[in-house]
């Protein structure tokens, strides 16, 4: 039996910290980030040769001497419009070793989404005041983000102490506002500290002009952090990656999100509820007698469970309110969001859920509310746009195991991706779980979809028209309705026009109501399906994310998408229903093909040519149904 | 109040926790993840952190060298050895088209050589391995537009790099997924800086070429910068004659294009010492970087690392 490792690390010692600088130019950031990095050594010689040598526009600073605001810049188009766009992260070694990241998030454009980033990993966050300018509106925007983000420590610099003359008056009004401020917000804990980042006064030194202050300066402050008195989280363990080896080793490789591991510990797949003991933590130096959070591990365990890539391993056992030490899986669950996506959030729509090494199929089902992030008012809401935040609710194709943010970032915060584009369209954080899965086991029923169709005698399908208004979508499966009835085949046809007058009647024609059109009716059809029939759905759906949500809802060559493939000029032409000359007249502004486009499949099961017979078209997909 | 002082060791693991974090993402979540080796200390430090992040099993991806030919020749036999002591499923990329037309560092001039030998020779390696992630050493203290690189860098078709279209990263939850054509870029040791990487070879005794120690080379001073006179392919110009001086290297490329710099660091220790008092950026000895301000910039957006 070799010896096992302990780590040294204490317990309070955070060896890197992560902190948000929040702040726009004008209140001295850069200057203030600048100083800092270049004071403490971690400004290469030759960068702060540069900030010597290079002037911009409007610089007061004499040439020969450091414009710490040079030394923060970043892309090369930001250079020339003097602005910054995007989060930097920038390297800060204190002077007793301890190493701090800093993400600087900047700009004007696109703020919330990228303070949010900033925000989501640190610790700490340094929030500039102007102090001849005071408390303004982007300082409650800057509190806003930092608390639903869950920083939970906050060092404010009131800066530019050199204009105000060093008055101790307005530092203290300052401090008031601010720290009135954040505990609305329910953050407790507020340091401010009289800075001049452009005199250096508190930033790596003590002030000698500010004898009213007592407290640290900002340097030293960084140094003497320690992370807020919090109750515990219990053991996490997202599993990235199955480790195989010789000697039938099967180990589960993933970072500790919370707590500690040991060996002989108790832990549950959160997943299926199935529990193991750990055999062993190991490590390429060696097996440890020891793991905590952020240590990256690989765990044996002592009985073989079934375990896959994004399962969660967490620690077995109960609290003393009863309550399980590992988050159970839900299919619901109450969301707070920063939306990052160029389009706005549609509810219905399928996005992937991503959480660590997990993915899973999800739709927004609920928008509960926007929030005004100078105000922090909540406000009526359906849709969110990009650098919005809001309260939605969120449905998982399976049941999931996730935890509240508060609870642990890593295990309870989570991005929304778009299915087909890859972006990342939104940051999630739980607030709690609506629905255990325990509650919603679907009730088996005796007779099953099998037996219907047996009954029938045909294979249920879901059969969807596709393509613009006026392309034949209805006038083919009218068609094709009367051949297959004919040939003793039972059907129904949903088409969008009559849905519309019951079902679907408060709906309207933007994006996202025509969304959640397509959702309801492709619900409808799998209730048909389910029901034994041959189902046809003619619907515009213009859109392909909307199609692709409808057909994930269905198994594999259950649904069967049908293009009809008709020029807009002979849509336009033919207009049964007058819609195109109303568009052209203005009093149709969503019309598809005029005012919206039309996304033509790229994979569709059967294209037909909308101008060709209809006899034919008919024939081919009486073939497909029911022949051979 | 006294602070209390952090160990150099605690950063270290941190930051090894965080590598090896990136390491088995990309393990678990691309189909055709490939590790780029340069032969360097960075490649070095990410080789070990590989092998770290899978043990006891091998390192699942294959390995990558992109050879202009212009390498030291130290390097060649050091990847070599490295490759068989390591077990490596070593792919070695070259573009032999432009060998074959004669382009080398002084016909074509160092952006020009870079992008034909280096960048067009990692786009066609990849896309001949059908690669979905390439995982390199860049790190953020390199170079002031890297400071907003992503630990998850997007690659558009064509291995385009567009700043725009870079993803929000949000916690450790990494989006690994790939719209058609796209691929990825991640770099496992973006938060280390340079000192850490020498710190980190020490600690795990990780052993690196013998060109970043100091010893008598040949070479020639050249525009300011003292080159190495590594075959007899370096052209001489009227007057320049090899001299024997102790010269180290900081970064190692292709040898016409590293400068070195003088010194007697014969040993890590005093190389971590000799870089402390320094601190001069590394990429200011190499010579490609230095065409125009935001010139990293621009390759990255055609392609390079």
């Amino acid at each position: 039996m070799t010896e096992l490792l302990t780590r040294t690390t204490a317990l309070d010692e955070i060896p890197v910290v992560r902190l948000v600088t929040c702040g726009s130019v004008d209140d001295g950031k850069s200057t203030l980030i600048g100083r800092l990095l270049a004071e403490t050594g971690s400004i290469p010689e030759d960068q702060l040769e540069y900030a010597r040598r290079t002037r911009r526009g409007g610089s007061t600073i004499p040439v020969g001497e450091v414009d710490f605001s040079l030394l923060t810049d970043g892309l090369e188009a930001e250079r020339e419009q003097g602005i910054t766009i995007d989060v930097a992260y920038r390297h800060m070694y204190l002077p007793n070793g301890r190493r701090v990241i800093i993400a600087d998030a900047p700009g004007h454009e696109q703020y919330t989404r990228n303070m949010a980033v900033a925000a989501s990993n640190a610790e700490v966050a340094v929030l500039l005041i102007d102090a001849a300018r005071g408390v303004r509106p982007q300082t409650f925007r800057h509190l806003t983000v930092c608390a639903l983000m869950g920083v939970k420590s906050i060092i404010v610099a009131i800066n530019k102490m050199d204009l105000v003359g060093y008055e101790h008056a307005t530092f203290e009004e300052l401090t008031g506002a601010v720290k009135a401020a954040a505990a609305r917000l329910g953050i407790d804990e507020v340091m401010t500290i009289p800075v001049s980042a452009f005199a250096g006064d508190n930033v790596t030194s003590a002030s000698t002009r500010m004898p009213w202050y007592h407290g640290p300066y900002l340097l030293r402050a960084l140094e003497e952090w320690t992370p807020p008195v919090v109750v515990e989280t219990p053991f996490r363990f997202p599993v990235q990656y199955i480790v195989r080896a010789e000697g039938n080793f099967r180990g589960y490789a993933g970072t500790i999100a919370a707590g500690e591991v040991r060996p002989g510990d108790d832990v549950m797949v959160a997943d299926s509820g199935v529990s193991a003991k750990v055999a062993r933590v190991v490590s390429f130096d060696g097996d440890l007698a020891l793991a905590r959070a952020g240590e990256a591990v690989t765990l044996v365990l002592d009985r073989e469970v079934d375990v896959t890539r994004g399962d969660l391993l967490a620690a077995a056992g109960a609290d003393a309110a009863g309550n399980t030490a590992w988050p159970q899986p839900a299919d619901r669950f109450s969301v707070d969001v920063v939306w990052t996506g160029e389009e706005p959030l549609m509810h219905g729509r399928s996005y992937m859920l991503m959480v660590g090494p997990r993915s899973v199929p999800a739709t927004v089902t609920v928008v509960r509310h926007r929030r005004d992030v100078v105000s922090g008012q909540q406000l009526a809401a359906r849709v969110l746009e990009m650098n919005d935040i809001g309260r939605i609710e969120v449905a998982t194709d399976i049941p999931i195991p996730l935890d509240s943010y508060a609870t642990c970032r890593d295990t309870g915060g989570f991005l929304l991706v778009d299915r087909v584009t890859a972006d990342t369209v939104a940051a999630g954080m739980v607030t709690h779980a609506l629905r255990r899965a325990l509650n919603v086991v679907p009730h088996t029923y005796e007779v099953n979809r099998e037996a219907r169709a047996r009954l029938k005698n045909q294979r249920p399908r879901v059969v969807w028209f596709t393509g613009l208004p006026g392309s034949g979508k209805s006038t083919v499966a009218d068609a094709t309705e009367g051949r297959l009835h004919a040939l003793g085949v039972h059907t129904y046809v949903l088409d969008g026009d009559n849905v519309r007058t019951g079902l679907n009647k408060d709906l309207g024609f933007t994006p996202e109501d025509r969304a959640e059109n397509v959702r309801r009716v492709a619900e409808a059809a799998k209730l048909m399906l389910d029901a034994g029939l041959i189902v046809m759905v003619a619907l515009v759906s213009p859109f392909r994310a909307d199609r692709r949500a409808a057909r994930e809802i269905f198994a594999d060559g259950d649904f069967i998408e049908v293009f009809v493939d008709t020029p807009v000029e002979v849509c336009a032409e033919r207009d049964p229903k007058g819609l195109y000359a109303k568009a052209s007249a203005g009093t149709l502004p969503n019309m598809t093909g005029m005012g919206q486009d039309y996304e033509p499949p790229d994979h569709a099961e059967v294209v037909l040519d909308g101008t060709g017979d209809l006899d034919a078209n008919v024939a081919r997909l009486v073939e497909l149904l029911v022949g051979e | 109040m006294t602070v209390a002082a952090v160990s150099e060791n605690d950063v270290l693991d941190a930051l090894e926790a965080e590598a090896i974090g990136v390491y088995r993402e990309v393990a678990g979540a691309f189909r055709r993840p490939v590790l780029l080796y340069s032969i360097g200390k960075d490649s070095s430090v990410l080789l070990h952190l590989a092998r770290k992040a899978f043990h006891p099993s091998p390192i699942p991806f294959k390995v990558m060298h992109i050879d202009t030919t212009w390498k030291f020749k130290e390097m060649i036999s050091f990847r070599d050895r490295m490759a068989q002591e390591l077990n490596l499923d070593l792919v070695i990329a070259t573009n032999h088209d432009a060998v074959a037309e004669g382009i080398t560092p002084f016909t074509h001039g160092a952006h020009e050589y870079t992008r034909i030998m280096k960048t067009v020779a990692l786009r066609e390696g990849l896309d001949a391995l059908q690669a979905d992630c390439a995982i390199g050493g860049a790190r953020r203290d390199e170079e002031k537009s890297r400071a907003k690189e992503r630990i998850f860098s997007l690659r558009e078709p064509g291995h385009r790099w567009d700043p725009r279209k870079q993803r929000p990263e949000f916690w450790h939850t990494a989006n690994t997924r790939l719209a058609e054509g796209q691929t990825m870029r991640a770099f496992p040791i973006s938060n280390w800086t340079e000192f850490d990487i020498w710190r980190y070879i020490r600690r795990e005794n990780i052993e690196i070429p013998q060109l970043y120690f100091a010893k008598e080379r040949p070479v020639v001073e050249r525009d300011g910068t003292l080159i190495m006179v590594d075959d007899e392919r370096l052209p001489l110009r009227d007057g320049e004659e090899p001299m024997m001086k102790s010269v180290r290297f900081r970064t190692l490329g292709c040898y016409p294009l590293s400068g070195a710099v003088e010194s007697t660091a014969a040993d890590l220790d005093t190389l971590v010492t000799e870089m402390l008092e320094s601190n001069i950026s590394e990429r200011a000895g190499r010579l490609i970087d230095g065409e125009g301000s935001g010139s990293m910039e621009a390759k990255k957006s055609e392609g390079y690392f």
